[in-house]
């Protein structure tokens, strides 16, 4: 019933005249603190969340010959509240955009859905990594859908989504798995699997990689060795 | 029509299926499925995610069969939905020998139009889903139909393969078959409800362990089926 | 050994514009997958050929003819058939068409694609959809009475292939009781007693399969 936050964040890279990478618009709203840093930019959670009933956005530009790195300082703790959350990210990536926030905790009773919609342009590039923790320790998570669609002009390239919910206990999905994340490249590379990681190869040439561990640390390391597998 | 309906979702119509697990001798080879318990687990999983996805494919393509419909969109689709390289493989052999079962019991000139390019080295048919749903369309079924059929392959065809494999008694993998039917019946309406909309917004559901077993078993020294 | 009854008994696709396809089949441990190696050293300089086979358990067969660099690889392709050999060249022949397909595409000018089946059991039999002609491979180590108790491949295989004669007098068959019980179902279709160890170049088997290649092609 509108209790909780409506934001609307973005972010503009461009290249200069010297091929720096500037940025030529930087919003912060609500939640969603922008902090530009030597290492990139960084979000910022200025309040807890996101909350049942807030609507977040972020919406991101990188332009041609421009490179963006974006992190975070600290977990998104999605929690319960009034009704479901949103957390939506819009990318229109010319250049290179390398997008690996900290993870999501999916807490007890939260119903959060996040979607990421990466619009590649031709000769844009991108490493974008995703983790979530089901449920803070000892506790059962709540509903979370994570849904990734990257399309490279109009033509798509991965759509993926995981839906954390009962039914992602099944040993076809995912088992007793406490943390499940994946790392999408636009770099090609060759099958591989070892336990908690498969490097799947996708027809347009990018990779993503899936992992799944018993525990948080354990699939960092994971997504960090599956980085060292691709060029 | 209901007859020929019940042939597209019967498992003897010879196309392909019986060499398919579906994904489940990698599970019982990694320890997973042992008993019918374990398997109606595993079979839940996979209805909520691979027949859910697949049962939106088959209701779209059903829809746009009847239209002059370009297939390289929904195949690229289907390609975007199926990370794992093995099971984009098992999806296009499958999609192409249900091709030719289609075509020979149901002549159509839909059939002629289902062509796709397919990667150097990939079998050379469209994605299982975009067939079936064509199918559907060919002998006079609604989408909704399409989508039953889907997700009920999504469940059937792993447990045949329990059967085989295993030994499970048959009796029992029906019961629970039967148990699992009316989630199969609201995955087919959640998978039709999104038939009419734009390819783009079908759902996409994973699961990273069916997708890491399927590329297990690629590799594997020991394997009965294809997938 | 009674008279050739070719491929003309089948009514499958149309016979000219593409290799003739032979079915091997028969009961495990029978021969088979030694007698397609066997057809492959004898014919692959005579004839353009490739196999596909049907293993069981695993690609063993197929690998056992790279092993013994009976065929370039390219020519050799596995079909699995989920513990179901028989559902896969007689009730569900998809798998298997598409890699006899696959392989006449590589090679255009194939004359003889053999497609040996997975071991199964008496009742096994290729499907007409699938080949032109089929080899049913027995042996006497089952003992004397198979012949007897029929079956589809025995009655009504274009050539019955008993084998590992040399182990007869070890396991006390009768040469002539196979060959009496066979005639009698057969009707006059060939019968070839074989010991594929002491003979690998089974001359008889090989003139019947150029026999029936030729027939193919040109009749």
């Amino acid at each position: 019933m509108g209790r909780g936050y409506v934001a609307h964040a973005a972010v503009t890279a461009e290249a200069g005249p010297d091929g720096r990478t500037r940025l030529t618009r930087l919003r912060s709203d609500g939640p969603i603190a922008l902090r530009e840093t030597p290492d990139g930019l960084y979000l910022v959670g200025a309040a807890a969340g996101p909350l049942g009933g807030d609507r977040l956005r972020l919406d991101i530009e990188v332009g041609a010959g421009a490179s963006l790195t974006i992190r975070s300082v600290a977990v998104a703790l999605a929690l319960p509240g009034d009704g479901e959350s949103r957390y939506t990210v819009n990318a229109d990536v010319e250049g290179h955009l390398d997008f690996a926030p900290e993870p999501t905790v999916a807490a007890r009773g939260c119903h959060h859905h996040a979607h990421a919609r990466v619009a590649l342009g031709p000769h844009g590039t991108l490493r974008w990594q995703e983790e979530l923790i089901l449920g803070r320790h000892n506790e059962p998570p709540g509903l979370h859908t994570s849904r990734i669609d990257v399309t490279r002009a109009g033509h798509p390239v991965l759509r993926h989504e995981l839906r954390a919910d009962p039914t992602s206990r099944s040993r076809a999905v995912l088992g007793p798995a406490k943390a499940v994340g994946s790392l999408f490249r636009t770099t090609p590379s060759t099958p591989h699997t070892e336990p908690g990681l498969a490097i799947l190869p996708l027809p347009s040439g990018t990779t993503l990689a899936n992992a799944h561990a018993p525990t948080a640390p354990t699939l960092r390391h994971l997504l960090t060795k599956a980085q060292t597998l691709l060029p | 029509m209901r007859a020929h309906l019940l042939m597209l979702a019967d498992s003897r119509l010879p196309a392909g299926g019986h060499a398919h697990s579906g994904g489940l001798e990698p599970a019982v080879t990694a320890g997973a499925v042992a008993t019918i318990a374990d398997l109606a687990d595993f079979l839940h999983g996979r209805l909520h995610t691979a027949g859910l996805v697949a049962g939106a494919l088959a209701a779209a393509a059903c829809v746009h069969a009847g239209t002059s419909i370009d297939w390289a969109l929904p195949d690229a689709e289907a390609d975007a939905r199926t990370p794992s390289p093995a099971q984009r493989a098992a999806s296009r052999a499958q999609g192409k020998s249900l091709l030719r079962a289609a075509r020979a019991t149901w002549p159509s000139a839909v059939f002629d139009g289902l062509r796709v390019q397919v990667p150097a080295g990939a079998p050379r048919g469209p994605h299982h889903p975009l067939v079936l749903g064509a199918a559907a369309h060919v002998i006079g079924c609604t989408a909704l139909d399409a989508a039953a059929v889907a997700a009920y392959g999504a469940v059937t065809g792993p447990a045949s393969a329990a059967v085989r494999l295993l030994g499970l008694d048959p009796l029992g993998v029906q019961r629970a078959l039967a148990e699992l039917a009316p989630d199969v019946d609201s995955v087919a309406e959640e998978a039709a409800a999104h038939a009419e909309k734009d390819w783009a917004e079908l759902p996409a559901a994973s699961a990273p362990l069916l997708d890491q077993w399927a590329e297990e078993h690629l590799r594997a020294d020991l394997r009965l089926f294809e997938s | 050994m009674g008279g050739y009854h070719g491929p003309d008994q089948h009514h499958a696709a149309p016979k000219h514009g593409r290799p003739m396809r032979l079915g091997i089949g028969g009961p495990v441990g029978s021969g088979k997958t030694a007698l397609t190696a066997a057809l492959c050293r004898v014919l692959k300089d005579e004839l353009n050929l490739a196999v596909v086979t049907n293993d069981i358990y695993t690609t063993e067969d197929a690998d056992f003819l790279r092993r013994n660099a009976v065929l370039d690889d390219e020519r050799i392709m596995a079909v699995r058939t989920g513990c179901c050999p028989h559902t896969a060249i007689r009730d569900d022949i998809s798998a298997n068409l598409d890699a006899v397909e696959e392989l006449e595409e590589r090679h255009a000018e194939l004359e003889l694609v053999i497609v040996e089946s997975g071991g199964d059991n008496l009742t096994a039999t290729f499907s007409q959809g699938l080949v032109d002609a089929q080899i049913f491979v027995l042996d006497v180590s089952g003992g004397d009475k198979v012949p007897r108790k029929g079956g589809p491949g025995v009655t009504t295989s274009d050539l019955l292939v008993i084998n590992k004669t040399d182990l007869a007098p070890l396991v006390g068959a009768d040469l002539d009781v196979m060959d009496r019980d066979s005639a009698a179902v057969r009707e006059g279709r060939p019968v070839i007693f074989s010991s594929i160890r002491e003979d690998p170049a089974v001359p008889k088997i090989t003139d019947w399969v150029r026999t029936s290649v030729h027939n193919f092609h040109h009749h």
